[in-house]
């Protein structure tokens, strides 16, 4: 049915098989004529080569497939493009699956219920006649039913591995179940082999262990499927179809014929399909589900949109610029996928173990069978067989390899619905363990966009003319604090003359000539370089840099003109998220290439323990190893534009993004929206998930650690107790199941500014 | 008898350990895939096959994952060493593009370890 609807979904025109099986030219014409043979297909034309036949018309793909497994060959459709049509097959698939397994265990567990049952009342379950052979036989041969049906998977996948020199959680249980049967059939059969205490017979752990293992692994499926919650959400974002405008009209098209350049338009309410830039129309556009930003942001002619947000209030037409899987959502999906499936440095212990457990416990089991033998009770047959295949059955590996995989899948998914995308799981690793914080002051705990706030003159040089000379000036620079200037000029709609002998002096200011005269703009240091004597608004830039503003200063011909307050607001919310930070357990350090006493109301209005003034770029990074080799594990958080050295440089970069439009692929962790709340989100997230993982890993190792000699017997020669196999294979089943649940509960973690 | 059975015993272990730590395929169970040929893996049974891949060194190849084994451990394929994470569509094939690589032994699992396979990238003679 499925295989119907992708076809439906196809293109019309071809569609791609892959074949297996066909090895020589004459496969080539029977495959093709049995496909041609199909009602819808108009051609067939396999190519050999790379195993694929191409068939043209409209027929069903299961039909398709049908025809080639008629033909005698093996046909299949390759994995489907679409993330959406992809994330519904899986979806099928684990539900079938899911029901195979419910099936299973109900087969398993009518047959080990009532058997169980018998022995618990009291029944006997030894062989002392030849009536209670023939009954026992026939229940024999119904658990062998149970083990060729329900439990055939476990046997036929213990081979396969054994074959190839692997050994698996298969291993285990078909050997645990296969020895319980076998030697009840050797009791029912030749009971008189045996000592007559020894003839007790374990037709019901078989099954009962079966159908439990069948159920554990039911629930398993479930509770995967929601670990994978985030990533099926984003996907769900993208619509199905965008109405592009082509030639005048508007049509509905699918989301992959959808071409750069072509015009969409989406109406308020609607998902808007790809990234873009408005051409026409006024909205507010919901982005929060990307960046968590809750605030609508508006948008207008010029502005970008990103595919997968919600358009609001009002109709836009856009130019679509990034399609198919270039789109941010693409990107992030991708990203956010990968990083679900790394490991941290901590779960490789446990995948170190895994490779070897099974053998190893496979080995255990062996040697406590023969210290029982050797040493145990009457009947000491008995007593060796059962501890051996309680090792067997509750020996779990799963647990141990889940134990890390789960929760990074859970973590990294939430992290990324709070708009934080976390590039691997090492880096969830180091950001969980950051002990020091650099934040850079400009865009990151400011807006990032500084505006002239006072003019504060020296000289005759009136207001207007001195601004249409420093803007002059700044013409062709892209720093922020010339944006500022040009700004200001554009408001107050100054005229701009051309500069000659332009010269940015990094670190202090620019210099250049504009209308014969020559001109210095920049901070105290390019002054005294100059020689300018800037003591005449020494006390105006003191007041200007306490009100946490920058003081620029202006010189005409060598004469100190005027200071100018340039101020770059702090972010609202910058104080609250630094005060999470701290709460945390992060010590919290301000670096920004501006003057000290700016940098210092800077700090002491968001609260940053400690700041460091007029810094370059290349000083920033050096600071970062600084703290390193003092001990500190250091985060930087930055634009990952400026800061790109020190973000690489530090254990964990944060990229801080405004909007959605940022290089994700950048640094370890991009923040998709600007407030520092992202930041403690982030910090919080991989806290959060890190003591879940080790909480998953404790878990899984002290089960093992104390399962496995308690199921070979070592509490039995102080207190008389042996675990039942049936305990031992409820046991085993559950404990899977227990660690992805745990790991789930981690999307029950709140985010956000009330933690 | 008693000496017998623990003979056994012993000669189980020893059997367990031959096989599955110490042997070591022979070449011939190696299949090789030449200059951007796609090699098909199924993914059955709870293992991989084939499970031993050679490839030539410092040349991109694809590997195309066909899964047949519905259980949620088949559903990953990571290759640990090249920070590759694919996930594999039941009944579906899911090709796996590997960059160029030096010359080496790169294992690739599924997430827990059980299924198991190698990639052998040879230098060419």
């Amino acid at each position: 049915m499925t295989k119907v609807s992708q076809s439906e979904l196809a293109p019309p025109g071809d569609q791609q098989l892959l074949i297996e099986g066909a090895s020589c030219a004459s496969c080539v014409n029977r495959i093709e004529t049995a496909l041609k043979q199909v009602p819808g297909v108009s051609d067939a034309t396999m190519n050999l080569v790379e195993r694929s036949v191409m068939v043209s018309g409209n027929a069903p793909a299961d039909s398709l497939v049908k025809a080639v497994e008629g033909a005698g060959y093996g046909a299949t459709v390759p994995a489907s493009s679409s993330d959406q049509e992809t994330l519904a097959q899986k979806r099928q698939d684990d539900e079938r699956h899911y029901q195979r397994l419910i099936r299973n265990m109900f087969w398993a567990l009518v047959l080990g219920v009532p058997l169980m049952g018998y022995g618990v009342a009291g029944g006997s379950m030894m062989v002392t006649s030849r009536m209670d052979q023939l009954v026992w036989l026939v229940v024999g041969l119904l658990c062998l039913g149970v083990m060729v049906f329900p439990g055939r998977s476990f046997y036929i996948n213990a081979w396969k591995s054994l074959l190839n020199h692997h050994a698996t959680m298969d291993t285990l249980i078909a050997l645990g179940t296969g020895s319980a049967w076998l030697y009840s059939m050797l009791v029912v059969a030749v009971p008189e082999l045996l000592p007559a205490a020894a003839r007790h017979l374990y037709f019901e752990a078989t099954a009962m262990i079966i159908g439990l293992i069948s159920l554990g692994q039911a629930l398993e499926v479930k509770a995967r499927g929601r670990t994978s919650a985030a990533i099926q959400r984003l996907i769900g974002l993208q619509p199905k179809t965008a109405r592009v405008v082509r030639d005048g009209t508007e049509i509905d098209l699918p989301l992959e014929q959808l071409l750069v350049n072509d015009q969409v338009r989406v109406r308020p309410g609607e998902k808007i399909p790809v990234d873009g830039e408005v051409e026409n129309g006024e909205s507010a556009v919901d982005e929060s589900m990307l960046t968590g930003e809750p605030m609508a942001v508006p948008k207008s002619s010029g502005d970008p949109v990103t595919g997968g947000t919600i358009n609001k209030t009002g109709t836009l037409l856009f130019r679509a610029t990034r399609v198919g899987s270039d789109t941010a959502l693409a990107r992030i999906i991708q990203l956010v996928r990968q990083a679900q499936n790394s490991k941290p440095a901590i779960g490789r212990l446990a995948d170190q173990i895994s490779a070897w457990f099974v053998p190893a416990m496979m080995i255990i089991a062996v040697v406590s069978a023969l210290i029982w033998f050797n040493i145990g009770p009457q009947p000491t047959v008995a007593y060796a067989l059962v501890s051996a295949m309680t090792v067997l059955i509750i020996a779990c590996p799963c647990a141990l390899g889940l134990a890390t995989p789960m929760s990074i899948m859970v973590g990294i998914g939430k992290a990324a619905e709070a708009g934080v995308l976390i590039r691997s799981g090492d880096a969830l690793q180091k950001a969980a363990g950051l002990t020091t914080m650099i934040l850079d002051k400009t865009g990151t705990i400011t807006e990032g966009a500084p505006r002239v706030t006072d003019i504060h003159l020296a000289g005759s040089l009136a207001e207007a003319e001195l601004l249409s000379l420093v803007a002059s000036l700044e013409a062709g620079s892209e720093h922020p604090l010339a944006l500022a200037i040009l700004e200001s000029a554009r408001e107050r709609e100054v005229a701009l003359s051309p500069v000659s002998e332009f010269a940015a002096i990094a670190g202090q200011g620019v210099t250049g000539t504009v209308a014969d005269k020559t001109l210095l703009f920049g901070n105290q240091k390019l002054m005294a370089a100059k020689d300018i004597d800037v003591q005449p608004v020494a006390e105006a830039a003191i007041q200007m840099a306490e009100r946490a503003e920058t003081p620029v200063y202006l010189a005409v011909d060598s004469q100190l003109v005027a200071v100018i307050a340039v101020a770059d607001p702090i972010k609202t919310d910058s104080a609250s998220a630094i005060r999470r930070l701290k709460q945390a357990g992060i010590s919290v350090v301000m670096v920004t290439g501006d003057n000290p006493v700016t940098a210092a109301a800077v700090a002491a209005e968001v609260g940053v323990d400690e700041f460091i003034a007029e810094v370059s770029p290349e000083q920033k990074s050096e600071k970062v190893v600084e703290l390193q080799t003092r001990g500190e594990r250091v985060g930087m958080t930055g634009d990952g534009i400026n800061d790109a050295p020190a973000l690489a440089q530090a254990d964990v970069g944060f990229a801080i993004g405004t909007g959605t439009d940022v290089a994700i692929e950048s640094a370890d962790v991009t923040l998709m929206r600007g407030s520092l709340h992202g930041l403690a989100d982030a910090v919080a997230v991989s806290q959060a998930t890190l003591r879940n993982i080790k909480q998953n890993l404790f878990g899984a190792f002290v089960y093992n650690a104390a399962g496995v000699p308690i199921a070979a017997g070592i509490l039995y020669p102080f207190i008389g107790v042996l675990l039942n196999p049936v305990i031992a294979g409820a046991a085993m089943a559950f404990s899977s199941v227990t660690v992805v649940s745990n790991a789930n509960r981690l999307r029950l973690f709140k985010v956000g500014q009330s933690q | 008898m008693i000496g017998l059975i623990n003979l056994v015993g012993l000669v189980l272990i020893g059997l367990i350990v031959w096989w599955f730590w110490l042997y070591r395929p022979a070449a011939a169970a190696v299949q090789s895939a030449e200059g951007g040929e796609e090699l098909t893996i199924r993914v059955e049974s709870g293992v991989y096959l084939p499970s031993r891949i050679q490839l030539p060194a410092e040349e991109p190849a694809t590997l195309r994952f066909l899964r047949k084994d519905s259980t949620p451990c088949a559903e990953m394929v990571l290759f640990d060493d090249l920070e590759i994470a694919q996930e594999l569509a039941f009944d579906r094939t899911t090709d796996v593009h590997l960059p160029p690589l030096p010359a080496g032994r790169y294992p690739f699992t599924c997430q827990m370890k059980m299924y198991r396979g190698e990639l052998e990238v040879v230098e060419k003679a």
